[in-house]
């Protein structure tokens, strides 16, 4: 038995009608694995679903009374809560990653391995174990004295400073040859000119990664706007699907046309930007 | 001129290669500052933005926590220093012990299937052509769908009925019908097979990485020698991969600890705490009974757990490294 070396199970190379027959199975089997339960979230939210049981690849009797009922329960309000605070917090993400990025990459300065140090240290204070504290905070911020709790801004702000997308920041900037930054020195660019016309739009595959992973971490942000909403006014639509569900009048079909609407944004996003997700995947975790 | 910029381009590197072992040593500074540097304020100026976001939303939340958790909290009247009273209360606790123990199987669950599903996925899926990239951007969709409809589509999916989504399924194979969440004998492993559904796709793209970067000429030599595929990834492919199993290890322990969203939306704990874990123990205590002081003490015993167990792979990952 001849193996191929091209790959370390030597499956893809092979030719025979044996080898070709249990690829197409096994790439059947994982496909039905993995976007099966998708699609038949898909086709559910297009059929009348009135129990759990009629779920089913297959839809049957076509319909978009889902959505005008999922509509009548405000979903589309939700949606735009979660749209605002993707928005938002992206932007802010963004932003503070890339200022943060251009001074830990380009700049030599005191400190500066104990503020990497104090970055990398926050992956491991997750919201989930500052939940109680964040509560309390959110209601009264230091020195400012202002209740974020029951607001959007309560469930964006936190999310700005966030250290993958520094970290993504920082490697790809230092990759940014010196000799550009110091020409436009020469020519009497200042600081803020030699960030944002000659750093910044050299570093756009960096930003399409922290924008990608940005819009799918806020997007799948849950406990953070548990906390902060107080009434439905401010939930985001995952949020918003718990609730939903125990609506009386609302069917399976219903809770499956609200997630999908819920799901098609990052979905979309992982869709449109693949190769920035798969550089994000290998160079962010891999390093971080 | 050049040659000072290809030495400060040298010196801005030198930090790159340790970057993932935290402990960069600070590049060695210069008598005099390179003209390029300017004022010593201008680093710190690009980087308040993120220091502040991360004091007010991340460090001082922690001091408060520890705080808290050696204090009576009592909104109004003022807290009262009580020592390691709230310790105690929490470790005397047996649905904390229960939750603990909950926490630790459901994380090893789903660290080692994740792991073992996302490499059989990544040897399955390994290669270059259109149709393979295509097959695991459909095998990568659940880890971008959020876990809140992950959590809806698997309750509806787990329908215990007998005509149930799942049961009709496994029937075909003469198994089942099963009460999946619904019964305290299978609620555990029905979020975990959910977690591992969710989370093996995604070990599965950063084992493809690791794959990627084995050297060939091993595959060509071990084939040479005689070995057989089975021996082959045994003894070539998962040496090569393990500095990548370690960090998804790390990664989803860390993940597996502070567990709350697909438990809390599935079961909330339930039936009859059979999934409860710690952080949804954590959210009832704290933020339904008003219980802050002994929350917030069990809010600290799972950092440090979290913090003991990346120190340990940390070390372990280490010492293999150098014997």
């Amino acid at each position: 038995m001849s193996v191929g070396t091209d790959t370390a199970l030597g499956l893809t190379e092979s030719r025979t009608v044996v080898g070709i027959a249990v690829k197409v199975v096994i790439y059947a089997v994982v496909v039905a694995l993995f976007a099966g339960p998708l699609i038949a979230l898909l086709s559910g939210a297009f059929s009348e679903v009135s129990d759990p049981t009629d779920l089913s690849v297959i839809p049957n009797r076509p319909t978009l009374e889902n959505f005008a009922i999922a509509f009548d329960f405000g979903v589309l309000g939700y949606l735009a809560n979660s749209f605002f605070v993707v928005g938002f917090g992206l932007l802010l993400q963004v932003i503070v990653s890339v200022l943060a990025g251009y001074a830990l990459a380009r700049k030599r300065f005191r400190f500066s391995a104990l503020v990497m140090v104090a970055i990398l240290a926050t992956m491991m204070l997750p919201e989930e174990i500052l939940a109680l504290p964040l509560s309390i905070l959110l209601a009264d911020l230091p020195i400012l004295h202002i209740n974020l709790m029951g607001t959007l801004a309560g469930m964006i702000v936190p999310l700005g400073a966030w250290a993958f997308s520094i970290l993504v920041m920082t490697e790809f900037m230092k990759d940014v040859p010196l000799e550009l930054e110091e020409a436009a020195r020469i020519d009497g660019a200042s600081e803020l000119r030699v960030f944002a016309q000659i750093i910044v739009p050299l570093c756009k595959p960096a930003l399409g990664v922290i924008g990608v992973f940005g819009f799918t971490m806020i997007w799948d942000q849950y406990l953070l706007p548990l906390l902060v909403s107080q009434s439905s006014d401010t939930y985001t639509l995952p949020l918003a699907l718990r609730t939903l569900r125990i609506e009386p009048e609302v069917t399976p079909g219903v809770v499956m046309a609200a997630s999908l609407l819920a799901l098609a944004p990052s979905v979309l996003v992982f869709l449109l930007f693949q190769r920035s997700f798969a550089r994000g995947l290998t160079s962010g975790a891999l390093k971080g | 001129m050049t040659i000072h910029a290809a030495d400060a381009a040298t010196a801005a590197d030198a930090p790159k290669a340790a970057a993932g072992t935290i402990v960069s040593p600070p590049p060695a500074r210069r008598r005099r500052r390179h003209r390029t540097q300017g004022q010593w304020w201008i680093p710190w100026a690009f980087l308040m933005p993120a220091l502040l976001l991360f004091l007010v939303f991340r460090y001082i939340p922690m001091v408060q926590a520890i705080q808290m958790s050696v204090e009576n909290v009592r909104p109004y009247l003022g807290n009262e220093f009580v020592g390691a009273q709230n310790y105690q209360v929490i470790l005397a606790d047996p649905a904390f012990r229960d939750a603990t123990i909950n926490t630790v199987i459901l994380a090893v669950g789903q660290t080692v299937g994740c792991l073992l599903l996302g490499f059989l996925l990544a040897l399955l899926l390994e290669g270059q052509t259109r149709k393979l990239s295509f097959i695991r951007s459909a095998a990568f969709l659940p880890v971008v769908v959020p876990m809140a409809v992950v959590a809806e589509l698997w309750r509806i999916m787990y329908y215990p009925s007998a005509d149930g989504f799942l049961n009709n399924i496994i029937g075909v194979f003469g198994l089942g019908p099963s009460e999946y969440i619904n019964s305290p004998d299978s609620a555990m492993w029905s979020v975990m097979l959910m977690g591992i559904w969710r989370g093996g796709p995604y070990d599965m793209m950063i084992i493809l990485a690791g794959l990627a970067g084995i050297d060939r000429g091993l595959y060509e030599a071990a084939t040479v020698d005689g070995a057989n595929r089975w021996q082959r990834i045994v003894h070539v492919t998962l040496p090569g991969l393990r500095p990548v199993f370690t960090i998804l290890f790390i990664l989803a322990a860390i993940r597996g600890f502070r567990v709350f969203t697909e438990v809390f939306l599935m079961t909330n704990g339930g039936p009859n705490g059979a999934t409860e874990v710690v952080m949804t123990l954590l959210y009832k205590l704290g933020l339904e009974q008003g219980k802050l002081g002994v929350g917030s003490a069990g809010a600290v015993l799972l950092f440090l757990a979290t913090l003991v167990l990346t120190l340990v792979v940390q070390l372990i990952t280490r010492r293999k490294k150098d014997a």
